[in-house]
């Protein structure tokens, strides 16, 4: 590590960053005194501050960093992710967020086996937040890695990540959820502030917004130049495309880099003479298919975070979860317009990042280097936004890895623990058990994270939401609309979905890392022949990277006809559990649930 | 001031509230779902069909891109703040149809 390299402004206000998350959670651990506020805050959090940590937990590294990075590299097509991670809320909003809050259990496995009376159904459950956390939690970690290399020049990516990784498992395993609210809702804003501010600036320097999209040529500019070129003729303009980097009329378009990578690779198997006619009848429908599947798997996956809907539990009543949605797409939506700013004029102004890997080097690392530039012109104040930068990326990592923690480590010690292995445990044994699960869900969570250097953060997190989108969503969806559900018929959708889409994406990430370079090339250099395979049936590639659109299906259509077919063990409360969903507060029927079902552990 | 636990013979326990509670709020919830569904896999649809149109410059930016980088995001503020009002008030009317319901019952 060359410690002359260190810019001392972007290592204080990183540190800054993390001091501060570990001081509040230390200070919010001391009044986290009961089981109750552990999992679910003693369900005393209001709209605001449970807006702010939502949105605060919400916003990872794939948003802060990753978003930016993959706007730089594939252009229009990266759109989707920012306004899909936004908008899904309204799915949630619209069908799942106010029944989930009135039925009132801890987690999604309580929701499962309340409604099916099925401890069964809770141990599939608690598979699936594994599941979707820990491929949730990699993307974390590359954040983590790519951050730290940049701060401290030189240090191995390895590095980064075990120590983020400790220092935030030590937090979560001191506060639990109650310890982590505080801080998620601070982190926002701390996100707010550092991916905003530095815009505003470099937007002053270098032009504005649409300026600086309007010097990426369409084919349909090149035929009829736009009016705006000329109007801001004064402002810097754009360094040379190297090799690497897309072109103009394929970055700015639909249809563009991301979403035609599938037939492209298979239009190069072919011979020469054979690829221009292969490209003409296959690139745009196959885009289109891969878009449409990649927004099914973004809003769908959105309403089906486990680490998310948890946090729903910690309202007080239906109305005030339905409201805190709202106020969540309201303040994520409002990010959700920077990242990709970033994007546009990493791709102008500092090209040298196409060049690199996908990760240190690459355009993940955008957002943290774009505000040197700064420097050139104003000496100091170039690496203070850098360091701003630096402080929101540590704030995405931190806040996103601290709620994944809390969300699995509940189920294993929850769930698994509290409920299945020892149920007869006292709420102080669950909460040293609580501990020692954040200890060992962390550490794997660091393994995990040190093998995925070469891969893109937005696209690893695009997959967990896909593993999301063909298990809880259909589950939540179906369990909260349908009364004539039943277990056989929820688990086996949500089994064969959810597994469907795990599988598709692991093969995918997989065959991908036998392409790297670097020592994850050897590691997974079994899966080669993959690659070839993808080259001869690029659909099929284009159904694995992007699983949703037809696991989604599969996963409702399974829990219809298994339904109907098992409809003899519908639950005989099914009636009082749908009006327990439904009904407004005000009726009281939740009490009468609640007595009904005191001491049957729901 | 918490609510007071219904009684099992109320109108609130029939067939007939539970069926029409649901199909309220199913109705509003889709048509929600269907103005933000139509806009978002219409977007991709319209890029396929009419790139003409989408490439379009509006202030720099294609219409494709100003649409979906940027005013998506007010579009669906607008949803969702129309469905907590109606959500609400929705709420408020099944309590009262719940009491007209238990006065005729009784």
């Amino acid at each position: 590590m060359n410690f002359s390299q260190i810019d001392p402004w972007i290592l204080t206000l990183a540190s800054v960053t993390v001091f501060i998350t570990l001081w509040m959670g230390f200070r919010s651990a001391k009044s986290s005194k009961s089981a109750s506020d552990f999992f679910v805050a003693g369900r005393s959090v209001s709209v605001g501050w449970n807006a702010s940590a939502i949105s605060g937990e919400y916003l990872s590294a794939a948003s802060f960093m990753g978003i930016a990075g993959m706007v730089m590299s594939s252009g229009y097509d990266a759109l989707w992710y920012p306004v899909c991670y936004a908008c899904g809320y309204l799915f949630l909003l619209l069908f799942i967020a106010g029944p989930l809050r009135r039925f009132g259990a801890y987690t999604i496995p309580d929701f499962a086996e309340g409604r099916f009376d099925s401890p069964l159904f809770r141990r599939i459950a608690v598979c699936f937040v594994l599941f979707i956390g820990f491929f949730y939690t990699m993307p974390q970690m590359k954040g983590a890695g790519t951050a730290l290399s940049y701060i401290l020049p030189g240090l191995p990516y390895w590095v980064g990540v075990v120590v983020v990784g400790a220092v935030i498992t030590l937090n979560v395993a001191l506060g639990g959820m109650k310890g982590i609210t505080l801080v998620q809702a601070v982190q926002y804003w701390i996100k707010m502030f550092a991916i905003s501010a530095p815009i505003f600036v470099l937007l002053s320097v270098f032009g504005g917004y649409g300026h600086n999209l309007s010097l990426n040529h369409s084919s349909k500019d090149i035929a009829q130049p736009p009016i705006v070129q000329h109007i801001d003729s004064a402002a810097p303009q754009r360094k040379a495309l190297p090799e690497k980097a897309p072109k103009d009329d394929a970055w700015i378009a639909p249809f563009g880099p991301l979403t035609t990578k599938a037939v492209k690779a298979a239009a190069d198997a072919l011979p020469v003479e054979q690829r221009e006619a292969f490209l003409a009848q296959n690139k745009k429908p196959y885009s289109l298919l891969y878009t449409f599947s990649l927004i099914v798997a973004l809003v769908c996956g959105t309403a089906g975070l486990p680490h998310i809907l948890v946090r729903f539990y910690t309202n007080p009543d239906g109305i005030a979860a339905k409201k805190t949605t709202m106020w969540v797409m309201i303040l994520i939506g409002i990010f959700y317009v920077f990242p990709p700013i970033f994007g546009v004029l990493g791709r102008n102004l500092m090209p040298e990042l196409y060049t690199g890997l996908a990760g240190v080097k690459g355009t993940d690392a955008v957002v943290l280097r774009l505000p040197t530039l700064i420097a050139q012109k104003y000496g100091v104040l170039g690496s203070v936004l850098s360091g701003i930068t630096c402080a929101g990326a540590f704030a995405a990592f931190m806040s996103t890895f601290s709620g994944l923690l809390v969300s699995m480590t509940g189920a294993l010690a929850h769930d698994v623990y509290g409920r299945m292995i020892s149920p007869n445990s006292t709420p102080a044994q669950r909460m040293r058990m609580f501990k020692w699960c954040a200890v060992l869900i962390g550490s794997i969570s660091v393994i995990l994270g040190c093998f995925v250097e070469p891969l893109e953060i937005n696209f690893m997190v695009g997959q967990a939401f896909a593993i999301a989108a063909a298990s809880y969503f259909p589950l939540l969806f179906m369990s909260v609309w349908w009364r004539g559900m039943t277990m056989k018929g929820a688990a086996a959708g949500m089994l064969v979905g959810g597994l469907c889409a795990l599988v598709a994406a692991a093969a995918t990430n997989a065959s991908n890392l036998a392409l790297d370079k670097g020592p994850m090339g050897k590691i997974f250099a079994g899966f080669t022949p993959l690659n070839h395979f993808w080259a001869g049936h690029p659909l099929l590639r284009i159904l694995c990277e992007q699983p949703a659109i037809w696991t989604v299906p599969l996963a409702i259509i399974l829990m219809v006809v298994i339904s109907k077919a098992t409809r003899s063990s519908i639950p005989s409360d099914a009636r009082m559990k749908m009006l327990v969903l439904h009904a407004p507060e005000a009726l009281g029927l939740k009490q009468e649930y609640i007595q009904e079902h005191q001491g049957s552990g729901h | 001031m918490s609510p007071i636990t219904p009684k099992e013979t109320d109108f609130i326990h029939s067939e007939e509230f539970l069926h029409g509670l649901m199909k309220r709020q199913l109705k509003l919830s889709v048509s929600c779902a269907s103005a933000f569904l139509l806009v978002l896999f219409g977007m991709p649809l319209l890029n396929y069909l009419a790139p003409e149109l989408m490439a379009q410059r509006v202030a720099g930016f294609t219409l494709s891109w100003l649409v979906l980088g940027v005013l998506f995001f007010p579009y669906v503020w607008v949803i969702a703040r129309l469905f907590i009002t109606r959500s609400v008030a929705l709420e408020c009317a099944e309590v009262d149809h719940a009491a007209a319901g238990n006065k005729r019952q009784s």
